[in-house]
């Protein structure tokens, strides 16, 4: 690691402020801090988001739910009022890496970083979800834009995400074994307007993406059954030493339907 | 045996500095003045330097010295050497290419160590690090011991033609011809065994600390054998004469064989420590772990093994090419000769055997002996086989082991060994009714029920350890011998310091060996102390590897335990006025036997050390040193029987259940043995399911060099082992041990794929057997 500085915000105004040059958010630094420790990122500053109480915890009002980006993924995993009306996405939050990454790493941090094998940004997709910034709302499906790639402006910093609580939802995960990022990972979502989405994360060669096919299947029927007849193009899949295309467009069918029987 | 001697599950004495973390590392060492170094290493596979510039770097903060290969050569600082010849079947020796501790010339694999940094901070030595210019003439490249083979392929050493180190045979190829010629049915198998990436918890370090005043050199280390590395740093390297070389290997953090060797770090960090004049400590980091710890395993082979109409094994012919990387490690030549073919008659009669091994440099990492070494590739090689013959022949393949059982002893195979006892059938028998193995086809339904594919696989494996006889090792080429030494110090009070050549890192020789003490003279264990680790303390021994510091380290230890109670029964008798022959030690007192008189065993030690009453000419004091040559290796045996589930939609296997019995010989600490066992198989586990080394073919570039691409075993990936053991005392040592260290890694990754293979009704897998080899086996077999 070089040396860098290290301030800890007391707000949201304050870590913006902070945010300059090379600056970098830290929100838990599962992903940050190892690449740092690798000399592969070095940035003069890191601001830790961590600690911004209005960036904290956990609100559900009715069908809306919001998520402080600074929350961790134990405090999802385990939040009663969220799996109240989804639990879906406490599940997902329970599955990602290992206890210290669930107690460390933030739901703001993962969006922020979009790395294409994690868990919620299917979930934010499927679920239709808000990404909520310091300086405006931004729509799921405009704001994940490729492999860590997000449509975040420099500086700009994820404060919360919200959503409207779906009918159904649920998430299937094949977990790389080694890292237990997603080889795939299928987050699905019945609305409550009828609509279904469908998300893929951890098998697309631009990152997570919608599933055309399977969300019209599922909104004729939200069955397992259902996506029987779906075939998944492995055209536009990543294929790595870990999978191949041809493999990973099976698993994110068995993934889909697993999501499907999942989410009841 | 009481509650701490032989036989008793005492909690290991050593746990507690361990899981409070007061343990004591080379990298917890401090010494005044100390320094850091960071090696600057090659990021290519295969390159000449052309040029190195240090001159940025140099003048970086805190630098105190940048030394390269030249300035190790002007300092006469010696080759790296492998320590075992091996002749080619023409007679010819080994093909061995030159290792400098630091390339001056070509680089040979990413990781080879080319300068070393020496500043004031680690972070200094780091920064400074990247800034050294080095100019690069890149070369081919090949990772591929098969494709090294081939003509036109890159030529990694001047010495070795074609890459070829050796192409070596061993046993009657003749008699294996005519066999197999001759056989009703031949069983046929390409088999592959995955290179491993050994991974101790505490990745390798060293301190090196030269005394100019005294001109005294010290290398703390993380080493199995401190005094191996003490006697090849002298001889070899030329770093320092042994008698001013001091090598400490303090709390180690496991080894499976990684650290035995001796890495051109600790060469460079004692050498570095003189030339600079401040002590230089290096700490590896995992990456460098990855790049340059010794990897394990790494074969290709042909097997054909014949059969007669009963289906009695006839002949096998065995052909297999092992990569051994870049360099020639310090015993990478015996692993795949000498560890390996002599094990391939297993447990079975087979009258004709034929082992045929080329050893191959490729731009990769040293390969050498990792937990079982050649054993555990042996084994692979005839479970494997067993069960592919069992399946072809349609016999049960408990059936067909069963009649091909070894059955009376000692037994002389074709390919050396001599099996001294064992009871193979008995560890069968075990294995199949712990694992009810008549049952199973009802498992299998009730999980076609759950939608899963279940399947069942055996190993029957036999391994040679508790090496090794000095002699026969010599006569195959070994460049030491393999006894071990022991000094048992009677203290004036009567507690009891056990020096020993041993080195536990990690196997709780501090618990073991203090209870063998305590079984002979009835002394507290706590009033025991194992000391190790520690060229200036213990006299020089051979250290730890190859399960052998039960067999051969222990029985070092006897020897001079019985030094020591024939002579304190000569001043018991003389305290009592008995005769010598009517002593007896019991509870911790030496008694005349039948009688109530006696001595306490702190009285006696007492009278040894005042000398006011000794008998006449005796000398004071009571402290007896032995050294202990084995005259024959150790066969440890046993049967694993596997059951997993394979998910067909995804490919995924659970191991369901896993069942050892092991035949072990004696055993001293049954809690101690049984984690080496659940260790040993969950590193085969490892082996068999998660463990794979990938370089790219094209760049040479180690693909899985962290955690978050290579798969370490961990707990959910494991099952609840059901280990039990068999006993045949081992007639060569005296307390009857064989060793148990390396087992559960030689014997489990057949039963693994054995059972997968059962369970997906195809037999064409390879390790590691991921999700996506056993889903695309599984479409294959559509």
């Amino acid at each position: 690691m070089y040396a860098t500085t290290y301030h800890r915000a007391s707000s949201i105004d304050d870590a913006v402020s902070k945010a300059t040059g090379e600056a970098m958010y830290l929100s838990g630094g599962q992903t940050l801090i190892p690449t740092m420790k690798q000399r592969l990122a070095a940035p003069t500053d890191l601001i830790d988001v961590r600690h911004v109480a209005s960036m904290k915890g956990i609100e559900v009002h009715g069908d809306t739910v919001h998520i402080g980006a600074a929350t961790p993924h134990a405090e999802v995993a385990t939040s009663a009022s969220l799996r109240a009306v989804c639990p879906g996405l406490a599940d997902l939050a329970a599955h990602i890496g290992d206890p210290h990454v669930r107690h460390m790493g933030t739901i703001g941090g993962s969006i922020a970083n979009n790395d294409p094998a994690a868990d919620y940004p299917s979930a934010m997709l499927a679920l239709n979800a808000t990404i909520v910034t310091n300086s405006r709302r931004i729509a799921a499906d405009d704001y994940f834009t490729g492999m860590f790639e997000t449509a975040l402006e420099p500086g700009e910093l994820v404060v919360a995400v919200e959503f409207t609580a779906p009918a159904k939802a649920g998430y299937g995960k094949f977990p790389n074994p080694a890292s237990r990022y997603a080889i795939s990972g299928v987050f699905v979502a019945k609305h409550k307007d009828g609509a279904v989405r469908v998300a893929v994360t951890g098998a697309g060669a631009d990152g997570v993406f919608r599933h055309a096919g399977m969300e019209a299947a599922l909104a004729a029927s939200f069955t397992p059954d259902a996506l029987s007849g779906i075939s998944v193009d492995a055209s536009n899949l990543m294929s790595d030493m870990h999978a191949s295309a041809e493999y990973r467009a099976n698993l994110v069918k068995v993934m889909a339907r697993r999501a499907v029987a999942a989410a009841g | 045996m009481g509650i701490e001697g032989i036989g008793a599950r005492v909690v290991r004495k050593e746990d507690k500095r361990f899981i409070t973390g007061k343990g004591r590392f080379t990298d917890d060492m401090v010494v005044p003045g100390m320094k850091h170094a960071h090696f600057v290493r090659s990021q290519h596979a295969h390159a000449r330097i052309v040029s190195i510039d240090t001159s940025a770097a140099e003048a970086m903060p805190g630098v105190i010295g940048i030394l390269n290969g030249k300035q190790l050569t002007e300092d006469g600082i010696g080759n790296i050497i492998c320590g075992w010849m091996i002749h080619s079947k023409d007679g010819s020796p080994m093909n061995m290419g030159a290792w400098r501790p630091l390339a001056t010339d070509t680089v040979r694999y990413v990781g080879d160590a080319i300068l070393v940094v020496v500043a004031d901070s680690k972070a200094q030595a780091r920064d400074a690090a990247e800034a050294v210019i080095i100019e690069f003439e890149t070369l081919p490249v090949v990772t591929s011991a098969v494709k090294a083979l081939e003509a036109g392929s890159p030529q990694i050493h001047p010495e070795a033609k074609s890459n070829l180190i050796f192409d070596w045979g061993l046993g009657d190829e003749a008699a294996a011809d005519a066999a197999l010629a001759g056989a009703a049915h031949v069983t046929e198998l390409n088999i592959v065994n995955n290179r491993l990436v050994p991974n101790a918890m505490e990745p390798r370090a060293a301190l090196g600390v030269y005394d100019a005043a005294e001109d005294h050199y010290t290398v703390w280390t993380t080493s199995q054998n401190p005094h191996v590395a003490r006697l090849v740093m002298s001889a070899f390297y030329n770093v320092a004469p042994e008698n001013k070389l001091r090598v400490i290997a303090p709390d180690v953090g496991g080894g499976f064989g990684s650290k035995i060797y001796i890495y051109p770090e600790e060469i460079v960090c004692l050498w570095a420590s003189k030339r600079t004049g401040v002590p230089v400590k290096w700490n590896g980091d995992r990456t460098e772990a990855f790049l340059t710890d010794a990897h394990g395993r790494d074969h290709v082979t042909t097997v054909r093994m014949g059969f007669d109409a009963d289906n009695r094994i006839v002949g096998l012919k065995v052909d297999t090419v092992a990569n051994l990387g870049a360099y020639m490690s310090l015993f990478s030549s015996a692993t795949p000769t000498y560890l390996y073919a002599t094990l391939l008659s297993g447990q079975y009669n087979i009258p004709a055997i034929y082992g045929n091994v080329r050893a191959v440099y490729t731009n990769t990492a040293p390969v050498d002996a990792y937990r079982g070494a050649g054993r555990p590739e042996a084994t692979y090689v005839m479970e494997r086989t067993m069960e592919t013959a069992a399946r072809e022949l349609g016999v049960s393949p408990a059936d067909l082991r069963r009649k091909n059982f070894i059955r009376s002893f000692p037994h002389q195979t074709p390919v050396i060994m001599c099996y001294d006892a064992g009871d193979f059938e008995a560890s069968l028998n075990a294995a199949m009714e712990a694992s009810d193995y008549q049952g199973f086809a009802a498992r299998r339904a009730e999980a076609a029920s759950r939608g899963k594919l279940r399947g069942i696989g055996m190993s029957c494996y036999i391994e040679a350890c508790g090496i090794a006889p000095s002699a026969a090792v010599g006569s195959l080429g070994a460049g030491v011998g393999l006894w071990e030494s022991a000094e048992v110090r009677v203290n004036a009070v009567g507690t009891i310091e056990v020096l020993t050549g041993s080195h536990s890192h990690g196997q709780g020789h501090e618990t073991t060996f203090a209870q063998l003490v305590t079984e002979r003279f009835g002394v507290p264990i706590n009033n025991v102390s194992i000391v190790h680790g520690d060229t200036d303390k213990v006299q020089m021994g051979m250290g730890t590897y190859g399960s052998r510091s039960g067999a051969v380290g222990m029985s070092a230890i006897v020897k001079a335990l019985d030094k020591v109670e024939a002579k304190a029964k000569k001043i018991a008798a003389h305290l009592l006025e008995a005769d010598e022959g009517d002593i007896v030690i019991e509870n911790g007192e030496l008694k005349v036997a039948g009688t109530d008189k006696s001595v306490p065993w702190f009285q006696m030690a007492l009278a040894a050390y005042t000398a006011h009453n000794l008998p006449s000419g005796m000398e004071p004091g009571l402290k007896e040193g032995a050294f202990y040559d084995p005259s024959n290796f150790t066969f440890p045996a046993g049967c694993y029987i596997c059951e997993v589930e394979v998910d067909p939609d995804t490919g995924k296997t659970q191991v369901v259940q896993f069942v050892a019995a092991d035949d072990f010989g004696k055993i001293i600490n049954p809690m101690i043995v049984e984690g080496q066992v659940h260790g040993g198989v969950a590193q085969g586990i490892g082996q068999a399911l998660l463990e794979g080394t990938v370089y790219d073919a094209d760049s040479g570039q180690l693909l899985t060099a962290s955690y978050m691409d290579y798969t370490m075993p961990r707990a959910d990936d494991l099952p609840s082992f059901q280990v039990s053991t068999t006993e045949t005392p081992c007639p060569s040592n005296p307390l009857g041990i064989k060793g148990c260290g390396e087992a559960g890694a030689i014997g489990s990754p057949p039963a693994l794929i054995n059972a997968i293979t059962d369970a997906i009704s195809t037999n064409n897998l390879s390790m590691p057997a991921t999700p996506q080899k056993v889903w695309m086996a599984l479409q294959a077999g559509k």
